[in-house]
C-alpha cells in the first residue's frame, strides 16, 4: 500500500513540474530562451509544467545568469522559500561558472557557488530544447531525491 | 434512505472529480485555442497530487484552519445541492466559504497575499448580491428555494429566465476565475501579483483550495443546470455550452481593473435581473 502511494507520488511529481524561473543577472539571452520554452513551439505545458510566479508553489527553481553579491541574498531566499522536494536547475554560461562575467569585480560565480545546483545546462544562450533536456534530467533527481529518502 | 446516502456520496467523491476533470479539458481547449498541445487531461488530479506530497509550509495556523474550512463549505454545499436542498441556505454556505478563503490570506502579512485578498473580497462583493437575485427570480418564477421543486418544474427556466441566466453567466466568469475577471488570482497570469490570494498557500493547503474549487466549479454549473431541468441530453448541452462559452471569454478578452469590475458587473447584472425580474412579476 506504502509503495503504491509512493509510486503514484512518484509519478504526479514527475508529470506535474511547477518552474519558478530566476534571472539572476543575465545579459536576457537565457531568459528568452526559457521563455521561448512557453510558446507554442516548443509548448511545455504539454508536460505538465506550469511557469509559476511564486517560490512556495515551485517544484524547480531555474537560474539563468551570473551571481553577484548583491543578488545572491534574494537568490538564497527564493530557495529557502520553496517547499522540499525541489531541484535547482542552472543555465547557461553564465549560471555554471559566471560565464563571460567571471572576471567583474561585483561577480561570485556560478550557481553552484551559493545553492545547490542538480543540473546543469550549458550554452550561450542555452537553447530551448536543452533547457527542456535538463529539466527532464530534473525530474529523474526528484526520483533520487525519493529513493534517498526511502533509504534514511 | 438510500437515495440520500447515494446523494452525498455523488456529492462528495464524485463532485470533486468531475470538476478535476472539467479543469482539465478546459487547459486542452485553451492550449488548443492558443494553436498549443496542451498537458493531459488528468493533469489536475496529477498537480493536486503533487502538492498533497510536498512539504507542509505554513505562515499562521489560522492559514491552515481557513483552507480547512474553505474546502469543507465548498464541499457542504454541494452535498446540500445534491440533496436538493435550500437554494439560499447552499449559496451562504458556498459565501461562508468563499471569505474564508480571503480571511486566510489576510492573515499573511505578504502584500502579494493582501491585495489579491482585498480583490478577492471585491470579487465576492460583485457575485453575490446577483446570484441572491438569480434565486430571487427562481423562486418569482416556481415558487419554491427548493432545489427539487425546481428540478420539478415542467418548462425549462431559461425561457422565462433568459436574462438572469446571463447575469448568472457574469457571477459563474467571476467564480471560475476567468478573464476579464481573473483579478485576485488566475489560472493563467502566473506573474501578476505573484498568485494574488493564493500566493502564501502552499503544498498540501493550496491543493485543498483546489480541491475547494472543483467543488465550486460542479456548484455553479449545478446552478446552470436549474434553468434547464426538464431532460439530461437539455441539461448537459445547456452546460456544456455555457461553460465553452467561458473558455472563449477568458481567451478573447484581457484582464480589467477591479473599479471596471465592479461598476460594469453591477450595472449590467442589475439591469439585467431587474428586466427580467419585472418582467416576471408582470408576466
Ligand atoms: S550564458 Fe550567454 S546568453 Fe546566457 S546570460 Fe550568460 S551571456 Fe547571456
Amino acid at each position: 500500500m506504502k509503495k503504491m502511494l509512493g509510486k503514484i507520488i512518484a509519478s504526479t511529481r514527475m508529470k506535474s513540474p511547477w518552474i519558478l524561473h530566476f534571472d539572476c543577472g543575465s545579459c536576457n539571452g537565457c531568459d528568452i530562451e526559457v521563455l521561448a520554452c512557453l510558446t507554442p513551439v516548443y509548448d511545455i505545458e504539454r508536460f505538465g509544467m506550469v511557469n509559476v510566479g511564486n517560490p512556495m508553489h515551485a517544484d524547480i527553481l531555474l537560474v539563468t545568469g551570473t551571481v553577484n553579491h548583491r543578488n545572491k541574498k534574494v537568490l538564497t531566499n527564493l530557495y529557502d522559500q520553496m517547499p522540499a522536494p525541489k531541484v535547482v536547475i542552472a543555465i547557461g554560461a553564465c549560471g555554471l561558472s559566471g560565464g563571460i562575467f567571471r572576471d567583474a569585480y561585483n561577480v561570485v560565480g556560478g550557481v553552484d557557488r551559493v545553492i545547490p545546483v542538480d543540473v546543469y545546462v550549458p550554452g550561450c544562450p542555452a537553447k530551448p530544447e536543452a533547457i527542456i533536456d535538463g529539466a527532464v534530467l530534473a525530474l529523474k533527481k526528484f526520483e533520487v531525491l525519493r529513493q534517498q529518502k526511502l533509504a534514511v | 434512505m438510500s437515495n440520500t446516502i447515494i446523494a452525498i456520496i455523488i456529492g462528495f467523491l464524485v463532485a470533486p472529480l468531475v470538476g478535476g476533470l472539467i479543469s482539465g479539458l478546459d487547459r486542452i481547449i485553451t492550449a488548443r485555442l492558443q494553436g498549443r498541445i496542451g498537458p493531459p487531461v488528468w493533469q489536475a488530479f496529477y498537480d493536486v497530487i503533487k502538492l498533497m506530497s510536498k512539504e507542509s509550509m505554513v505562515v499562521n495556523v489560522w492559514q491552515a484552519f481557513c483552507a480547512y474550512a474553505y474546502v469543507s463549505a465548498a464541499a457542504i454545499a454541494v452535498v446540500l445541492f445534491f440533496l436538493k436542498s435550500d437554494l439560499l441556505l447552499i449559496l451562504f454556505i458556498q459565501a461562508v466559504g468563499a471569505v474564508f478563503l480571503v480571511v486566510g490570506a489576510l492573515s499573511s502579512t505578504s502584500p502579494y497575499s493582501q491585495v489579491g485578498a482585498h480583490r478577492e473580497l471585491l470579487q465576492i462583493l460583485a457575485y453575490e448580491p446577483l446570484i441572491i437575485l438569480v434565486i430571487a427570480g427562481i423562486y418569482l418564477e416556481t415558487g419554491s428555494f427548493k432545489i427539487s421543486a425546481i428540478y420539478d418544474w415542467n418548462q425549462p427556466l431559461i425561457f422565462k429566465l433568459p436574462f438572469l441566466f446571463v447575469a448568472l453567466g457574469y457571477a459563474l466568469t467571476i467564480k471560475l476565475r476567468k478573464s476579464p475577471f481573473d483579478l485576485s488570482t488566475s489560472h493563467h497570469g502566473h506573474q501578476e501579483l505573484v498568485k494574488g490570494v493564493l500566493t502564501d498557500y502552499s503544498g498540501p493547503y493550496l491543493a485543498l483550495i483546489e480541491i475547494g474549487h472543483w467543488y465550486d466549479v460542479v456548484l455553479l454549473l449545478g446552478f446552470c443546470s436549474l434553468f434547464w431541468a426538464t431532460g439530461a441530453v437539455g441539461m448537459l448541452a445547456l452546460l456544456a455550452l455555457t461553460y465553452f462559452a467561458e473558455i472563449l471569454i477568458d481567451n478573447v478578452t484581457a484582464r480589467m481593473t477591479w473599479r471596471w469590475m465592479l461598476g460594469y458587473v453591477w450595472a449590467m447584472g442589475f439591469t439585467l435581473c431587474s428586466v427580467n425580474l419585472i418582467w416576471v412579476i408582470l408576466g
